[in-house]
């Protein structure tokens, strides 16, 4: 299992990593209340950025959308909570199983019918928008009034029911984090990864090696989304109220989507890099207008918006992969799409 | 011989363009047939069918006496039918490595031993030196080859190859006639190729078959078809003779 994780990866690459890892669990410990809802956000960001990356950065196929697997996973456990009394630990077999039902229908309709590129982007961003107007009329789960989640003063920290202080939250969506880091790794050098990454670069010369190109897109777009939806039913216990208007809005699919683009899509650690640029970046500005007094309404998304624009024009790649070099960590097993001859 | 490959009585239009009518011939196991002609004559669309790629209008496609025509090119490639594409489709942002591993997967249970097989495969096709290089980085021939590579890490029992040889300096071609060789030789395998460079065609082909307006016009051993007057006139040209 060890060799299984750290074959390839260079020396000087688990070292930071190790450290990293331990400058995250230590953050609770000096940051304040404030600074750990920010990385909280920054994790959560991570851990979807890097659920999205397995669809467009390894299989190649973009999802616009992906605010529909979080929706569905954070109104599924939700749901089970408000009205049966079901855990999240429970509730979250649900989440998974209805998110990888809806991109399994997606990529059905898609990949069956020859629906590729900007076509299945569109797809995508309709499916979300539908879930979007229906859950908006859908009085069982509240509508457009949205659904609360009882709160109640806790004295601790309770696992079971996601019922605590953010400290827990922290901790639990840094294990989530942490997982699909390391899940994508492993799956990066199974077959389906290397599948994915064929299919990505020519679908034409990944048929004639005998890859069946269909199961394996479907699987990129089930495992994605059955990931992404673990990432709502946390955001569902974490905010305790969800609405149709925000959860489902093409916003959230697009603030997703953000983090590994300027990170590096294809990389491991692109979505990681990319959600805490952007997310401590936009903090910061926004607690720096505060400060000053200035209330711009938006100016967040006008930052997400001249970031991209410079990642677009100076790092085409990303972030990342710079980054690692930089740091000597040349060119990695997940660094797949930065190939010095690209671009 | 037994037929490895039977192709009987394939046509096939694009909207009004007969690209392919009644095309019928037979690939020997053990052998290495070339498949010649014009541009236009049909060659590669008579190579799509056969790799599942477009579906022929009729006819048979048979390997090893199990028929299939209309498969996917990847149940095609499952069958044991390995191919390379005229112009290269490699896996540009993957690596040398990556790009055969890639192809060693079909023909190989776990990825350990995949990487191994295409370790082997790279060594043979002379790309060692590139196979931590990405494919965008490699030169033309150097693709060529690591289509070869691709192709054949698939282990295939028949090898489609279309045009391998273009755009290679004749050292190169001797060493990829060389290779072919020696797998024929030594795997048995099983070749088919299109190719415009008469020299590698007649060095390696025990038999041709020439298409001409998507109709074979002749086929047989190779002395035989060259001196065909009607393959001389509509492709080799008088100064052949």
């Amino acid at each position: 299992m060890i060799p299984l994780l750290t074959d390839g990866v260079p020396r000087r690459g688990l070292k930071l990593l190790a450290a990293f890892s331990v400058a995250l669990l230590a953050a609770p410990l000096v940051a304040s209340d404030y600074l750990l809802t920010v990385l909280i956000l920054v994790l959560y960001f991570a851990y979807v950025g890097q659920a999205w990356n397995i669809m467009m950065g390894f299989a190649g196929q973009l999802s616009l959308g992906h605010a529909l697997y979080v929706g569905l996973g954070a109104y599924a456990a939700a749901a089970l909570y408000v009205h049966f009394g079901v855990g999240p630990w429970l509730g979250l077999w649900v989440a998974m199983a209805s998110a990888a039902a809806a991109g399994a229908t997606i990529g059905f309709l898609a990949f069956r019918f020859g629906v590729g590129g900007v076509y299945f982007a569109i797809l995508t961003i309709a499916f979300a928008e539908f879930a979007r107007i229906g859950f908006d009329h859908w009085s069982w789960l509240g509508g457009s009034a949205g659904l609360f989640l009882p709160v109640a003063n806790y004295g601790g920290n309770d696992i079971l029911t996601l019922r605590g202080s953010p400290t827990m939250f922290y901790y639990v969506m840094l294990a989530m984090t942490a997982s699909a880091f390391v899940l994508c790794h492993v799956l990066l050098r199974s077959r389906i990864g290397y599948y994915w990454l064929a299919i990505r670069e020519s679908a034409d010369a990944a048929q004639a090696l005998g890859i069946d190109i269909f199961r394996c897109k479907m699987v990129a777009v089930v495992v994605s989304a059955a990931m992404t939806s673990l990432g709502g039913v946390l955001f569902a216990f974490y905010y305790n109220n969800l609405f149709p208007e925000q959860v489902f809005h093409i916003s959230r699919s697009i603030e997703l989507i953000l983090g590994p683009i300027i990170g590096g899509i294809g990389t491991l650690v692109g979505p990681i890099v990319g959600a805490f640029l952007l997310t401590t970046l936009a903090e910061t500005l926004s607690e720096i207008m505060r400060a000053v007094g200035i209330d711009l309404p938006g100016i967040k998304q006008v930052f997400y918006g001249f970031c991209l624009l410079g990642v677009v024009m100076f790092l085409p790649d990303g972030v990342w992969p710079p980054l690692g070099r930089w740091l000597g960590l040349g060119r990695e097993e997940g660094d797949r799409g930065s190939g010095e001859g690209k671009r | 011989m037994t037929a490895l490959l039977e192709v009987d009585g394939i046509s096939k239009s694009f909207s009004g363009l007969r690209a392919l009518e009644n095309v019928s011939f037979r690939v020997p196991e053990g052998s290495i047939i070339g498949l010649i002609g014009p541009n236009g004559a049909g060659k590669t669309t008579c190579f799509n069918v056969i790799a599942g790629v477009s579906r022929a209008d009729a006819g048979e496609v048979r390997l090893a006496g199990a028929r299939i025509d209309g498969w996917r090119p990847d149940q095609v490639c499952r069958a044991g039918i390995g191919r390379t594409f005229q112009l290269v489709k490699p896996f540009a942002g993957l690596s040398v490595m990556e790009n055969v591993l890639v192809g060693a997967l079909n023909a190989c249970s776990s990825v350990r031993a995949a990487k191994a097989r295409a370790g082997d495969i790279i060594e043979q096709l002379g790309l060692a030196e590139k196979r931590g290089a990405v494919a965008a980085a490699l030169t033309l021939p150097e693709r060529k080859r690591l289509e070869v590579a691709r192709a054949l890490a698939t282990g295939p029992r028949l090898l489609m190859l279309d045009e391998v040889m273009a755009g290679l300096r004749p050292t190169e071609t001797d060493h990829m006639v060389a290779l072919f060789r020696t797998l024929n030789a030594n795997l048995g395998l099983t070749i088919l190729l299109i190719e415009h460079v008469m020299r590698a065609v007649m060095a390696l082909s025990s038999g041709l078959i020439v298409l001409n307006h998507g109709q074979v016009i002749a086929a047989g051993p190779p002395a035989e078809v060259t001196g065909d007057p009607a393959v001389l006139e509509c492709y080799l040209g008088e100064e052949a003779l």
